[in-house]
């Protein structure tokens, strides 16, 4: 199971908690899983199967967009990390 | 009241007035909502100018209600120079810099912290934290401890000794983290959802970037309320370009100034520069790893990079890089024509200034106004062994003649 965390505003999909754990072999598959049991969580993420404007995704600490994207392969007890973009500077 | 609340830039949703800087719906960043036409009631040149020349005589345009917590280490203000000898060096007709490097803790920081800590004082927070590449944790530490809050500040750890130690001086909880700034700012983000901290340029990111508005007021001030045709500043998150142009549009829009028509023009270091990038391809904005000497614009995924672009876009402004030679002659040509020691922030924006006249980017005869937001006495270590050494003699006067190749002159 890879452990996913969530932004404050994305909590309303994981009951209120920060973190969450969830099943599948890259991001998009993840995604997936947890939008079957959380309806609504996928379109907050994603825009036409691409990540959105304003959301960032690290897989272990590091930018999903350094690796493959929402392609990018995920091993059991690996950290998703799924952020608002705009903090900073 | 002043502040109506916060509203979302991309969807429009609004909030109140609340230690948040996301919205729920779309993830977008939220600003600071104004009641314009209070404003416009109660603001006048004249009040501004008999008002104490910091950054808060521009109050009336800030998101701080109780007066009484404002946290005020004078910041602001700075100087405004007519900088004819580097003008005459580029080509340029009329040329002005603004010098923050003379701030409060030598950066334009100090006018964002101000408002920052002022406003987390007012939410009731006792703790302030920010993710920084130096300039920002300087300001905080010290802002922190005027306040006699709890201070923890993260930064990256291979930051410039100049950078640590004036930071270190005022007692902050300092964590240095063992990567580059974006990983600083992904951990703080991350640590900001499970602390409640006044986190200054995350939680409270909407108020802390309304203080770099205060650079665009002074700036029409201090040129007889006109506005510049053209502006330069450095670009690391994208929030000093974008909100400089808020506040010029701002008393544009309370009647202090006729229309603003500046094209605004980013400045980056060619190590890391999504921003000019973004530009010139006409693509979104792509994260980088950044390579580069210059640390404090130092950010591969800025947070305002997309409002950036599209303000420079819809102003008919440009943006341009420095390489790090570039930087580096940029602060020497700064200092030995106008006599001001910039960081290395200011390098980048002298010498991207000097790339873009030279590639005619640039009109020679607009009034431009070059943003120099740092000391140079923080990134001395980047000069070592590139600027000319001492010339070392003995206490002689015959050893001082043949240095100069000349015999005394006998009065």
């Amino acid at each position: 199971m890879v452990i996913v965390r969530l932004a404050t505003p994305l909590r309303k999909f994981s009951g209120g908690k920060p973190e969450i754990k969830a099943e599948g072999s890259t991001v998009r598959e993840i995604i997936d899983n947890i939008e079957a049991k959380s309806p609504g969580f996928a379109d907050k993420i994603l825009d036409d199967s691409d990540i959105k404007q304003f959301i960032n995704i690290f897989h272990n600490n590091e930018d999903i967009r350094f690796q493959k994207g929402i392609d990018t392969e995920i091993k059991p007890d690996d950290v998703l990390s799924i952020l608002p973009a705009v903090s900073g500077g | 009241m002043r502040v109506i609340g916060l509203k979302c830039r991309n969807c429009g949703k609004e909030y109140k007035t609340l230690p948040i800087n996301i919205c729920e719906e779309c993830f977008g960043p939220l600003e600071v909502k104004y009641d314009y036409e209070e404003i416009k009631e109660n603001i006048s040149k004249e009040k501004i100018q008999k008002a104490e020349p910091t950054l808060w005589r521009y109050r009336d345009f800030l998101p701080v209600e109780d007066q009484n917590k404002i946290v005020d280490l004078k910041a602001g203000f700075t100087p405004l120079h007519k900088a004819d000898n580097l003008a005459e060096v580029l080509g340029l007709k009329e040329l002005y810099l603004k010098n923050d490097s003379v701030n409060t803790t030598f950066s334009f920081k100090d006018r964002v912290v101000s408002v920052a800590i002022s406003k987390a004082i007012e939410f009731g927070f006792d703790t302030v934290a920010c993710a920084s590449t130096g300039n920002l944790a300087n300001s905080v530490a010290a802002h922190a401890a005027k306040a006699k809050l709890n201070c923890y500040i993260f930064i990256p750890k291979n930051l410039s000794r100049g950078k640590i130690i004036p930071t270190l001086a005022y007692d902050p909880n300092l964590i240095a983290v063992d990567s580059n700034y974006d990983d600083v700012n992904r951990l703080c983000t991350e640590i900001s959802s499970y602390y409640d901290w006044a986190f200054v340029n995350i939680n409270l990111r909407p108020y802390y970037s309304e203080g770099s508005k205060t650079l665009g007021f002074e700036v029409v001030e201090q040129l007889g309320w006109e506005v510049p045709e053209r502006y330069i500043a450095p670009v690391g998150s994208g929030s000093l370009l974008t909100k400089i142009h808020k506040g010029l549009k701002e008393l544009e829009i309370t009647g202090l100034i006729d229309e603003v028509n500046t094209k605004v023009t980013a400045a980056q270091s060619e190590g890391c520069s999504p921003v000019t990038t973004s530009f010139r391809t006409g693509e979104a904005i792509k994260p980088v790893k950044p390579n580069t000497i210059e640390q404090s614009l130092a950010i591969g995924n800025p947070a305002d990079g997309f409002y950036a672009v599209k303000l420079i876009k819809e102003t008919g402004g440009t943006a341009g890089t420095a390489n790090d030679e570039e930087i580096i002659e940029g602060i020497k040509l700064l200092a030995k024509t106008e006599g001001i020691f910039t960081e290395t922030a200011g390098g980048v924006v002298i010498g991207t200034l000097k790339n873009l006249v030279e590639a005619g980017e640039i009109d020679k005869d607009e009034k431009t106004v070059v943003y120099i937001t740092g000391n140079g006495l923080k990134t001395q270590d980047v000069l070592v062994n590139r600027l000319t050494e001492p010339q070392v003699i003995s206490p002689d006067l015959e050893e001082f003649n043949k240095l100069l190749k000349k015999e005394a002159v006998i009065w």
